[in-house]
Formats: structure tokens, C-alpha cells, sequence
């Protein structure tokens, strides 16, 4: 019983970085049925971004750990949203204004994620980096569940984000140009919404909330390397599209969905056979609904 | 006619280059190492020991081979510290660049696609790091540096037995790498022959890319075992240890020589503190020649050289003899790798920096390991050293 509850903890932690990934991949997808595949490597410059900032606040100002932090967040998510924003000005956009096949756009999100590797390994080297600790971690043990302050504060915060996101994109004007241009590109920008600008404010949230992403996950495991992003961002992709790519809850129910198969997958076999059971079952799900859990079915998809 | 001329003029200046590189004294050397990818680190400190080998042989005139000096050449190839790159790294060193003998790969991971291809491409190799039996079994023409897992199981096994007082154990590896996969099994069932059937209460894997463990972690600790085997890379290591702390797990670890590298600190900190391993050499407290070795490393370089640094300067060191041993190079490739082959098979005991070694039949040495422990400063400080029998 202990060990179920404290794999669940496992799994909700887990799961948050897949749901807070999934959700940038699944609201480029609402908008301009994309699959953002640079997604993954915009995470990972999230948590490069989130390590030179930290760097920079603790031993070079001399902050607090704390202050630190509070000023890590906002700085982290603003550089994020800005890459994903200059990926999709100067990659993305100008294929779209040519209108070329949405294949091609999609090439070029791999080859921009690609890219980000490897400019980040040519510039900052192979060797790892080690995050520098923000702030003190407590291990708290309550009835046989161990947790550290850090576990909770990241599943509240992909909480947070996704109550935010969902608020964003159902609540408000921008949310509601969003899923008008999701629903139909080419009277949108008829009736005066400016679609250029609601595509690029899509790319700062889903960059944004990578970033904090990215910090989230250099805080709980701090090692940093230019290829972490590669595959926790496909998992996230398939989190997203067993989700239902496109719909935000799908996305992060999928995270969490997917974080918890391959924790309970390990609690309760044999850890060789992870990925294999892990996947079969998410195949097992597409096969029952291939839109997944949320989504509705479209005559032409990727 | 003024065509003919230069052209004539063109291939005369050729043939004379042509000419001067063949007549140029110099010996290739290719090393094939994991200078990106998983461990960084190895393939770097392999390749600051051997340009500190390198500087001091040229620096004295060459090698001197059958009376006649010869210049060293030193060519680093990256195998991204995949198996698959180790093959066509390989192929290049071999083939392309048209190298006498390969150094590396230093992972075991790499090590064992590579050596076949040496060996069916008939060309010395020598491993300095990699320590699964595989690696150079059957194989005449690859050799290696370190000890082997069948002598490392055993050490890790009766050290934890003596010191940790430990009855029970668990063991936490990487499935999809042939070093981390052999080496747990080799603890398993070493640990189980003297502790009885059941004693290895977990024995759990994780892939190479994963960055939670939380769920293996959570397994093994419910086990309540005295203490953790974690045959795994430095980078895993600082991650694992993280987290089975966060976890609550207060006990032991036992590491293999894949935690020796320096950059185990600047990634686990304190977690890692008070920690053993069993290695290679203890770089704190050495003397003589290793530590000479080490003083002029930490000079150039500005960090303690590991244990892939100490043996790729051994493994170099022994490739240079068996060169010497030729008695004199012919300049014709396939005989010259041929001599070298037998050169090495000749040399009978090598006084290294990570100490003597006397190889067997199948090109791997018989010498000592040694168990260190993490002290505070962050220095694998000598705790033990065990030999073989």
C-alpha cells in the first residue's frame, strides 16, 4: 500500500514534465495543425537557459537561493518563448506564407530541433552540466511516503499551467481567435483577426511553459546534457497525441497517463520489460480510440 | 604545349609531396574515443593523457624503432560513444587513415563491435578501459589495459561482505549497455553463491537515456537491502544516488570503475560523499611514476587525471613497445600491423602507472584493483587494494 502511494507520487512527478512538454506540442497542433517536433529541444534550451540564469543570479550577484528562484522563472520562460518565437519567424512562417505542404514544415521542425542540439553542443561541449542547487530540498516521510518539497512544487505547477492554459484558450479573446483559427485559416483572417500575431502568442505559451518545464526538470535532476530534450519530447509527443493532440486537457491527461504506465509498469513487473508493456498499452489505447482520448476525428491529419 | 608544361610541372611537384610523406619518419597511431555523446569526459581525459605521451616522445626526437627515430602521429576519431560509430570509426582509422594500431575505444559498449572489426581487419587494438571478458575474447589481435569484470565482481562482492557487513544486497544497472549488464550479473551470482539463494533482493534495470528512476528506486528500497550495487556510468551515478536519497535510502552504494571519472563530483556533490568504488588506481596518495604522472597532468590540465587518463597512458605505453619490439618498420602497412601483433604478444610484463601488468593468452592483463572511497574534497582516496590470486 505504501509502496503504491509513493509510486504514485513517482508517477505524478513524472508525468508533470510529460503534461507541461505535451501541452506546448498539443496548442502548436490546435492552431496550425503542426507537430512541432523542435518542441523537445526547445525544453532542453529551457533548461540550458534556466542553468545560466541560475549560474549568473547565485555566484556571480551573490542572490539568495530563493530570490534566485523567483527570478530564475520569469527570465527562464521569456528567453524560451523568445526561441520558439524566432524558430517560428524565421523557420516556420516563412514556408507557411508560401504555403508550402504541411510535411515540409514539419521536416523543418526536426531540422531546427536538430540544429538546437547540435549548436548546443558545438558551442558549450559534450561535457554535462551540473545545475547549481536554488533551494534547500527537504525529504519529508509521512506513513511509509517519502517526498521533497521539490516533487510537490512540480506537480502543483504543471497543475497551475494547465488551469492557466485552459483558462487562456476557453476564456479569452486570444483563446477564442485561437480556436477560430484551429476551426478555419482562411476566413479568420477576414473577420480582422490578425492571425500572424495569434500564432506567435500559441509559440510563447507553449515555448513559455517548456522553459519552466525545462527549470523544473534541471532543479529535480541536475544533470544537463545537449540531448535530454530528444526523447522525453517524442514521449511528450505521444503523450499529446494519446491524449488527443490538439485538445489541452487530452494533453495533459496524456502526460500524466503515460508517466504513470511506465512508473506502475516498473513497480509491478520486471523494470526489462518497461518500454515494451509501457507502449504496448498506449498502442492498445490508439487502437481503441485513434484520437485519442479527447480527440475528434479530422479528415486529414498528418 | 604551355598545357603540357604545367601539367607536367603539376604532377612532378605531386610526386615529390607524394614521395616526401612516404619518406616522412612518422608512426600513426588512431584513437577511437567517446568524445561526445553519454561520457564525454573518457574520451577527453584518454585524449589530454595521450597528447602528454605524444609531447614528450616527439619532444625527445620520435620513437626509436630498429635504430632509426620515428615522429609520432597521433590521430583522435569520435565515436560518439555509440556502438555503431565505434564500427565506422573504426573502418575510417583503419582503412582511411591507414593507422598501425588503434587505441579504443575505452567503453566496453563500443569496445566489442570495434574489436571485431580489428580483428577481422587484421590490426592491433588495445582498450584501455573496457573490462567485459568479450571485449578481447577470441580475438588475437585485440588486447586491453584494464582488469576485467570476472576479477571486478568478485572485489566489489567481498568488499561490500567485509566492510559493509552486509547480508542482503540489490542491484540497479543499464540493460542496454553490455559493460553495466554484464558486470550485475557477474555481482549476482557471485553474491548469491556466498550469501545464499534470495540474498540480491532486487536486481532492476533502467535504459541508458532515462533520467527518473524513482520507480526502481522505490522497489529496491522497499527491499530494504544493505546496500546498492549500481555498475553504471558517472552521469547515471550522480542521478540514481540523487535520487534514492530524495527517496529516503540511507544505506550503502557500491560502484564499479565507471563512476572513476572526474566529473562523479562536479554532477553528484555531496550525495556521493563517503561512497566506494572499485578502480583502476587511487589517484590520491600515489607515488613514483604515477605520481609524477599525475602532478603533470593536474599541471597541463588543471583537474585530476581519472583512471581512463592513467590506462590510455598505459595502453599507449604498450602499443609503443610492441612497436619498438618489431626491430624495424618496413613501411608496408599489412606486414608492419603484422609485427606490431607479434610485438605485442611478446611483451611479457609492462611496469604501468596503474601498476604491473602481465598479459595472458587472450591479450588481457593480470594486475591489481583498488577500492576507493569519496572523501569530502572530492578525491578517490585508496581504501583497499586487492590482487588477484
Amino acid at each position: 500500500m505504501e509502496n503504491l502511494v509513493q509510486n504514485i507520487i513517482n508517477a505524478l512527478q513524472w508525468g508533470s514534465f510529460y503534461a507541461l512538454i505535451a501541452l506546448g506540442y498539443t496548442l502548436v497542433y490546435g492552431v496550425l495543425t503542426l507537430i512541432n517536433f523542435a518542441h523537445g529541444d526547445v525544453f532542453m534550451v529551457g533548461a540550458y537557459i534556466a542553468f545560466f540564469s541560475a549560474t549568473f543570479l547565485l555566484t556571480t550577484l551573490g542572490l539568495p537561493g530563493w530570490i534566485a528562484l523567483a527570478l530564475c522563472i520569469p527570465v527562464t520562460m521569456i528567453l524560451t518563448a523568445m526561441v520558439g518565437v524566432t524558430l517560428e519567424r524565421i523557420a516556420y512562417r516563412p514556408l507557411r506564407n508560401k504555403g508550402a505542404h504541411r510535411l515540409y514544415v514539419v521536416i523543418t521542425a526536426l531540422m531546427c530541433g536538430l540544429i538546437l542540439e547540435h549548436a548546443n553542443l558545438a558551442i558549450f561541449g559534450a561535457s554535462r552540466k551540473a545545475f547549481p542547487q536554488l533551494i534547500a530540498e527537504h525529504v519529508y516521510t509521512i506513513g511509509g511516503v517519502t517526498f521533497t518539497n521539490l516533487k510537490i512544487a512540480v506537480i502543483a505547477t504543471a497543475f497551475l499551467a494547465f488551469l492557466f492554459l485552459h483558462w487562456m484558450v476557453t476564456r479569452t479573446r486570444v483563446g477564442m481567435a485561437m480556436r477560430a483559427i484551429s476551426y478555419d485559416k482562411f476566413a479568420v483572417p477576414l473577420l480582422g483577426i490578425p492571425l500572424d500575431r495569434i500564432i506567435v502568442v500559441t509559440f510563447i505559451l507553449g515555448s513559455g511553459f517548456a522553459g519552466l518545464a525545462g527549470l523544473l526538470f534541471a532543479m529535480s535532476y541536475p544533470v544537463l546534457e545537449p540531448y535530454m530534450g530528444a526523447l522525453i519530447g517524442w514521449k511528450a509527443f505521444i503523450a499529446a497525441v494519446v491524449g488527443g493532440i490538439g485538445d489541452i486537457r487530452g494533453a495533459f491527461l496524456g502526460g500524466f497517463l503515460l508517466g504513470a504506465v511506465e512508473i506502475m509498469v516498473v513497480a509491478f513487473f520486471p523494470s526489462t520489460f518497461r518500454d515494451l508493456i509501457a507502449f504496448t498499452v498506449l498502442l492498445l489505447i490508439l487502437t481503441w480510440k485513434p484520437t485519442g482520448l479527447f480527440g475528434i476525428a479530422k479528415t486529414t491529419k498528418i | 604545349m604551355k598545357r603540357l608544361l604545367t601539367t607536367l610541372s603539376i604532377s612532378c611537384i605531386a610526386m615529390i609531396m607524394a614521395v616526401q610523406v612516404i619518406a616522412a619518419d612518422t608512426i600513426k597511431i588512431g584513437f577511437n574515443l567517446e568524445m561526445t555523446g553519454d561520457i564525454p569526459k573518457v574520451g577527453e581525459s584518454s585524449k589530454f593523457a595521450a597528447e602528454m605521451l605524444k609531447a614528450d616522445i616527439n619532444g625527445a626526437g620520435g620513437l626509436e624503432v630498429g635504430g632509426k627515430k620515428y615522429k609520432l602521429e597521433f590521430i583522435y576519431e569520435d565515436n560518439e560513444a555509440k556502438a555503431e560509430s565505434a564500427v565506422t570509426t573504426t573502418l575510417k582509422l583503419i582503412e582511411k587513415d591507414e593507422v598501425l594500431a588503434m587505441i579504443g575505444p575505452n567503453s566496453t559498449k563500443q569496445a566489442i563491435p570495434a574489436g571485431q572489426v580489428a580483428n577481422d581487419n587484421e590490426v592491433v587494438m588495445i582498450s584501455p578501459w573496457s573490462t567485459n571478458p568479450d571485449t578481447t575474447f577470441n580475438r588475437p589481435w585485440v588486447f586491453r589495459a584494464a582488469f576485467l569484470d570476472p576479477f571486478q565482481g568478485p572485489m566489489a562482492v567481498n568488499f561490500a561482505i567485509k566492510t559493509f557487513k552486509a547480508k542482503t544486497s540489490a542491484v540497479l544497472y543499464d540493460l542496454s549497455n553490455d559493460y553495466s549488464k554484464g558486470l550485475a550479473e557477474i555481482f549476482k551470482k557471485l553474491f548469491e553463491s556466498k550469501m545464499g539463494a534470495g540474498s540480491v533482493l532486487a536486481f532492476e534495470s533502467h535504459g541508458t537515456k532515462d533520467q527518473d528512476f524513482s520507480a526502481q528506486l522505490t522497489k529496491i528500497i522497499a527491499a530494504k537491502p544493505d546496500f546498492i550495487f549500481l555498475p553504471d556510468n558517472y552521469n547515471q551515478v550522480a542521478l540514481i544516488v540523487k535520487q534514492a536519497r530524495q527517496l529516503g535510502f540511507k544505506g550503502e552504494f557500491m560502484g564499479s570503475d565507471a563512476w572513476g571519472s572526474s566529473e562523479l563530483m562536479t554532477l553528484c556533490g555531496k550525495d556521493c560523499v563517503g561512497l566506494h568504488f572499485s578502480t583502476h588506481y587511487a589517484a590520491a596518495g600515489a607515488t613514483g611514476a604515477t605520481k609524477e604522472f599525475i602532478e603533470r597532468y593536474k599541471a597541463k590540465y588543471s583537474y585530476t587525471p581519472d583512471d581512463v587518463a592513467a590506462l590510455t597512458w598505459d595502453a599507449t605505453g604498450v602499443v609503443l613497445k610492441a612497436i619498438q619490439n618489431t626491430g624495424g618498420l618496413t613501411g608496408k602497412l599489412k606486414k608492419d600491423r603484422k609485427a606490431i601483433r607479434e610485438g605485442m604478444a611478446a611483451i611479457t610484463s609492462f611496469s604501468g602507472i596503474t601498476g604491473n601488468m602481465k598479459f595472458n593468452e587472450q591479450g588481457d592483463p593480470i594486475k591489481c584493483g583498488v577500492v576507493v572511497q569519496i572523501t569530502k574534497n572530492g578525491e578517490f582516496a585508496f581504501n583497499e587494494s586487492i590482487c588477484p590470486e
